[in-house]
């Protein structure tokens, strides 16, 4: 029994069935685990990416050298870090946390260069008016440049964030009960792994298609010329 | 003679080894309409821009409104800090040849951004002074329209209306009709000859609309790889030109 619900392996049909409710439990902790984690990768994208951008070498600089440290450490290894080598020095996160930190910071990486990608995109003649209006940088990218760039990075964003989704069963190795880590802890119990892993696999399909679907939906409706402000 | 407005003094500027303004001297009176003429990359563009703070220029000392642009000690490439170029720019203002107004903002928003968020006017004054403002361009009835959905000169008379919003002293004037289809010329010439009847804003033009310069300017400057070669009254550039670069150059296009 898990979260209350036991298993029926009288028959294939109703031994997937009965662990369903166990899955969906699972499923929701995964969503959440991705929705957390890039939350976290779209805000310190964007802190990187500007840091990046800042007139202050030494910042730019720093900024730079640990983005690109990050991207090229495995996020296994990230992750497993956070978990274990944190609490030595008397941080200790749950587990959840943990894992949605770890993703955050990995995609952290990708999402920056996104960024990058989507202001340089924004064409010269708009900072230029905007410099010459006097606005200060801060206003600049408030209310010309991320609204015209937010358009532009919408597909990349997308793949990131599908690919996030499918990424979440790392998660399951810090102990976070996702849906692979119930789908293993269930095969543990009734010596039977085919069915639960089979429906983890059919889940993750499904999931990273819907959500493909709504970022098309998100990205058709976007004026292409920036987020309209009235 | 009050003093200038506006004073180049031996001002060089580079891009790379190129020489774009060679220790180049100008000074424009407060209220005068001057135009820059000449070839292309002869460096007209270049003053604007400078002046704009578009770019910056490595010798030589420039002052608008008595402010100097580089500060003693400054640091970066304007060789000052942004709060003081910020100051600088409260007193101009730019027109640029592709218009540049912002494309995801409706044409009222583009004219009340900048008063709002620079200046901290309340929403329903920047909103009454920007509808006078597209009346004096003809365009308070597009107001709720967004650029894409305006001519080429209608944008540029909006963009003309945006940069009169801030009041700047100095109003730079970048080939404002070079990307114009020709019959949509007359109507910005139509609001900046307007302007030029404002006895106290400085204007400076840089045109290839030579009729047009010699009907508004009070003086027109002759540019030729980084130099003014010659200047004067419109009259007696365009009449008796004294250099023969200049009679060269206004025969190539000035129809005969």
């Amino acid at each position: 029994m898990i979260y209350g619900f036991s298993y029926d392996t009288s028959s294939t049909y109703a031994y997937a069935l009965s662990i369903l409710p166990i899955l969906g439990i699972g499923l929701i902790v995964t969503i959440e685990a991705a929705l957390a984690g890039f939350s976290i990768a779209l805000v310190l994208g964007l802190v990187w990416c500007l840091f990046r951008r800042s007139r202050f070498k030494a910042l730019s600089w720093t900024t730079a050298c640990v983005v690109e440290f990050i991207r090229d450490t495995p996020l296994l290894v990230q992750l497993f870090f956070l978990y274990y080598v944190l609490p030595d020095y008397g941080v200790t996160l749950p587990a959840f946390l943990t894992g949605a930190l770890a993703l955050g910071l990995q995609y952290s990486a990708y999402t920056s260069e996104v960024y990058r990608g989507g202001f340089d995109a924004v064409p010269r003649g708009q900072w230029e008016a905007a410099t010459a209006l006097n606005l200060s940088r801060y206003q600049v990218y408030r209310d010309i440049v991320i609204p015209q760039a937010v358009p532009r990075i919408m597909p990349s964003m997308g793949n990131y964030a599908v690919s996030m989704l499918k990424e979440t069963p790392v998660l399951s190795v810090v102990t976070v009960l996702d849906i692979l880590n119930l789908a293993n802890m269930i095969g543990d119990r009734t010596f039977e792994y085919l069915v639960p892993l089979s429906l983890v696999g059919l889940i993750f399909p499904i999931m990273t298609t819907l959500c493909s679907v709504g970022i098309r939906g998100l990205e058709r409706s976007l004026p292409k010329a920036g987020l309209a402000l009235r | 003679m009050t003093s200038p407005i506006i004073r180049f003094d031996q001002v060089t500027k580079r891009f790379g080894d190129l020489v774009v303004l060679d220790r180049f001297d100008f000074a424009v009176a407060q209220g005068e309409k001057v135009t820059l003429i000449g070839p292309s990359g002869s460096g007209k563009s270049t003053v604007l821009r400078i002046l704009m703070t578009l770019e910056p220029f490595q010798d030589g000392s420039l002052t608008i409104a008595d402010i100097p642009y580089h500060q003693p000690n400054g640091r970066g490439a304007f060789r000052a800090t942004e709060q003081h170029l910020r100051k600088i720019r409260t007193n101009v203002g730019m027109v640029f040849q592709s218009f540049n107004l912002f494309p995801h903002m409706t044409v009222l928003r583009n004219v009340v951004e900048a008063p709002i968020a620079v200046l901290g006017l309340k929403r329903a004054e920047a909103e009454s002074r920007a509808i006078e403002l597209l009346r004096l361009v003809g365009l308070a009835d597009k107001k709720d329209h967004f650029p894409s959905q305006l001519s080429g000169g209608q944008q540029q008379r909006v963009a003309i209306a945006r940069a009169l919003a801030m009041r700047p002293r100095v109003l730079l004037f970048d080939e404002p009709t070079s990307a114009l289809d020709p019959q949509l010329v007359g109507e910005v010439l139509g609001v900046i000859r307007a302007l030029a009847q404002e006895h106290d804003l400085t204007m400076l033009l840089v045109t290839h609309e030579m009729r047009f310069a010699r009907e508004i300017s009070d003086r027109v400057c002759f540019f030729d790889k980084g130099r003014i070669v010659e200047q004067g009254s419109p009259d007696q550039i365009f009449s008796k030109p004294n250099q023969p670069r200049t009679r060269e150059f206004l025969n190539s296009v000035l129809p005969s």
